[in-house]
């Protein structure tokens, strides 16, 4: 089966995520066409860099059991590779290409150095380290002001081909006119399903199992003979390179980066929040996660616009469903789903199937 | 811990950093200055991980979630100040230090009582499992920050200094803040009622034999569960405190001022060895000492010293400088 070898005999193993997976599948592939509009199309993006994003994080969540804060930070070093070298080198496909390479080659030997000093240490050790760092770096890429335009972020173009300004043909196209936008998309497009079809091959090889192995027991993996510091090492530094890859997607399609876009805190937080509530331990987790919290942070806040101003009798009740405050529904919604649901979306769509 | 054998080395740290820091900074008056000031910061950073160290050490339990009681005690104050008006503004040390204390109060009893909840829903069903502790208190205090801003507003609250704790004593040519006095004093007070507790009283001896050996203390009827609740609700509580503590400091609140402490205090557990109490007392001082010298000496560099100087730290002893054994 040509499907099963392209999963990498990883299937959905229940009907009902088969089933969302293929609708979600094919409401991106034709989301330019399916939803007209400037904001529904960003959202989709934002999706298809967040996707990649998560699965890289949850390669080392989920897959090997080490919480690390520093993922923003690799998400950051691949945005800014572009956004510098685009800014400097001018709208260039080399330029492009240099920056991605260049931000691929510092996050290859940060995470390396970060993992080999920290990973042989205990995993709280390992949280609390690369939380520091993390912060460290985001104030560094602020102070840096001359070199990463500090606080304001940078500002650049990109090659022509994939501006907005590029139209292909006159004629629209279903309604949709073909421009460099929409072929913009589509280069993230491809490229989030390719990363995303790599990082299933990664888990389901022999070096995947034994990531998992290390996860369950990491006593018995070393006992089987196992280099425990050498996998997570691996583990640690291919999941950095993800995460500059789709830091790469976000700066492509925003044309923008800064601090506050790629390297905040927060981000790392809606990180989590995606992985846990989409299900640790399974890439399609981080996919159906990525969708239902983009949406939510698109859309939850309209919705709670609406029942504030329902509630606005209620002084108390209105400022709580205040459209600001939707990260406080989220996080609600993320200790109930570690307290219920520890498994996720996904186990529980698994679990239910199984049975 | 016998005195015989008692591990001597990591106490001169602080002094060989600020002996380090003499001729750096030039002058004396300077140096004694930017001494103080970061003893002061120290004993802050030392109120507020003293808790956490606490918690983990005792109850084996990580609280990520830690920094909602710094900014809920912060805030408490800043509300319990702003109705004293009358005191804080007056011009008297002793009418300002009525106004403060109530306030610190106030803030480390709200701050307990919401630990207790906080224990209860958040941090009871995951005791054990590391992984989903760092997970679901970084959940709770997303939810804490939250329902900050609902009561406070998410905008910045200003605290101002009552009256006559602004403003700096001249020994020789050397200014020294008034607050920073009262900061060092309080951190002084917290360390000795802490070591007297876990080191001389019944209760102290309780958790120590509860945390070597829960089963055996609580076939002798001791009810090690509770005591560990209360473990809990102390370290939230001295969070509090030590929120109301760096509020005054910053003179300045947001509700994501627990967030921005946390990268500071986990610095500081980790090279106390996590969940040595002692251990945080010389790590918080050391990393208050590095942030003000290299905040004089090289300004932009002042957020990688207290980095630089953890991995210094865990280069010499890679569990922190008083390991906590039996982990």
């Amino acid at each position: 089966m040509f499907l099963k070898r392209l999963l990498s005999n990883d299937t959905p193993r229940s009907r009902l995520l088969a089933l969302l997976l293929v609708v979600l599948f094919i409401a991106l592939a034709f989301a330019p066409f399916i939803f007209p509009g400037v904001k529904a199309l960003s959202v989709a993006a934002k999706i298809l860099v967040f996707v990649v994003l998560v699965a890289s994080f949850d390669l080392l969540l989920g897959y090997t059991g080490i919480v690390s804060f520093a993922h923003t930070m690799f998400f950051g070093i691949g945005a800014y590779g572009i956004a510098i070298s685009a800014s400097r080198l001018g709208p260039s496909w080399g330029a492009v290409l240099l920056g991605l390479g260049a931000a691929l080659a510092i996050s290859l030997v940060l995470s390396f150095a970060i993992g080999l000093f920290s990973l042989r240490v205990r995993a709280i050790f390992f949280a609390m380290i690369t939380l520091a760092v993390a912060s460290a770096f985001q104030t560094l890429a602020s102070q840096l002001s001359d070199f990463t335009g500090g606080e304001d972020g940078l500002t650049f173009k990109l090659p022509e081909l994939i501006s907005p300004s590029f139209e292909f043909s006159e004629e629209p196209f279903l309604g949709v006119s073909l421009d460099g936008r929409l072929l913009c998309y589509y280069m993230l497009f491809v490229a989030a399903v390719v990363l995303l079809l790599a990082l299933l091959r990664i888990v389901n090889s022999p070096f995947g199992r034994v990531l998992q192995a290390i996860r369950e027991n990491e006593f018995r993996a070393e006992a089987i003979g196992y280099r425990v510091v050498v996998y997570r090492t691996t583990a640690a530094v291919l999941s950095a390179l993800f995460a500059t890859l789709a830091g790469a997607m976000l700066a492509i399609w925003l044309r923008y980066n800064g601090p506050d876009t790629s390297l905040s805190f927060e981000i790392m937080i809606d990180v989590l929040l995606i992985v846990v509530i989409g299900g640790m331990g399974t890439m399609y987790g981080a996919a159906i996660g990525a969708v239902l919290f983009v949406l939510a942070q698109s859309y939850l806040q309209d919705l709670l616009r609406v029942g504030s101003e329902a509630a606005s009798g209620l002084p108390w009740l209105s400022a709580l469903l205040s459209p600001d405050r939707w990260l406080l529904w989220l996080g609600l919604l993320f200790v109930l789903s570690v307290y219920y649901f520890p498994t996720g979306i996904v186990g529980k769509l698994r679990a239910r199937a199984a049975r | 811990m016998k005195a015989l054998d008692f591990d001597w080395k990591p106490l001169l740290l602080a002094p060989i950093l600020a002996a380090v820091a003499l001729p750096l900074t030039g002058s004396f008056s300077t140096w004694l200055t930017l001494t103080v000031a970061g003893l002061a910061m120290g004993m802050i950073i030392f109120i507020i991980a003293s808790g956490l160290t606490l918690v983990f050490g005792l109850m084996d339990v990580l609280n990520f979630g830690h920094g909602v009681f710094i900014a809920l005690g912060a805030f408490v104050a800043s509300s319990v100040l702003g109705l004293m008006g009358d005191w804080t503004g007056s011009q008297e040390l002793w009418r300002n230090l009525v106004a403060v204390f109530p306030a610190m109060l106030v803030a480390m009893a709200v701050a307990g009582a919401v630990g207790l909840a906080f224990e209860r829903f958040i941090v009871r069903p995951v005791y054990g499992q590391h992984l989903k502790q760092i997970l679901i208190t970084m959940g709770g205090m997303i939810i804490g920050e939250e329902l900050i801003k609902v009561i406070w507003g998410p905008a910045q609250v200003p605290l101002p200094l009552p009256e006559a704790l602004r403003g700096s004593l001249l020994i020789g040519d050397a200014a020294i803040s008034k607050y920073r006095l009262l900061a060092v004093a309080v951190g002084v007070l917290v360390f000795g009622l802490l070591a007297w507790t876990l080191g001389r009283t019944k209760i102290g001896l309780l958790i120590r034999a509860g945390v070597q050996d829960r089963e055996m203390v609580e076939s002798l009827g001791y009810r090690i569960g509770r005591l560990f609740v209360g473990v809990f609700v102390v370290g939230s509580a001295l969070a509090g405190l030590g929120g109301v503590m760096w509020g005054l400091f910053q003179q300045n609140l947001v509700p994501q001022m627990g967030a921005q402490v946390n990268v500071l205090i986990f610095i500081v557990i980790i090279i106390g060895g996590l969940g040595s109490t002692g251990g945080a007392l010389i790590g918080a001082l050391l990393v208050g000492l590095m942030t003000n010298y290299i905040g004089f000496l090289l300004p932009t560099l002042t957020q990688f010293a207290s980095i630089l100087l953890m991995v210094a730290v865990l280069l010499w002893r890679p569990q922190g400088v008083y390991p906590v054994a039996n982990r």
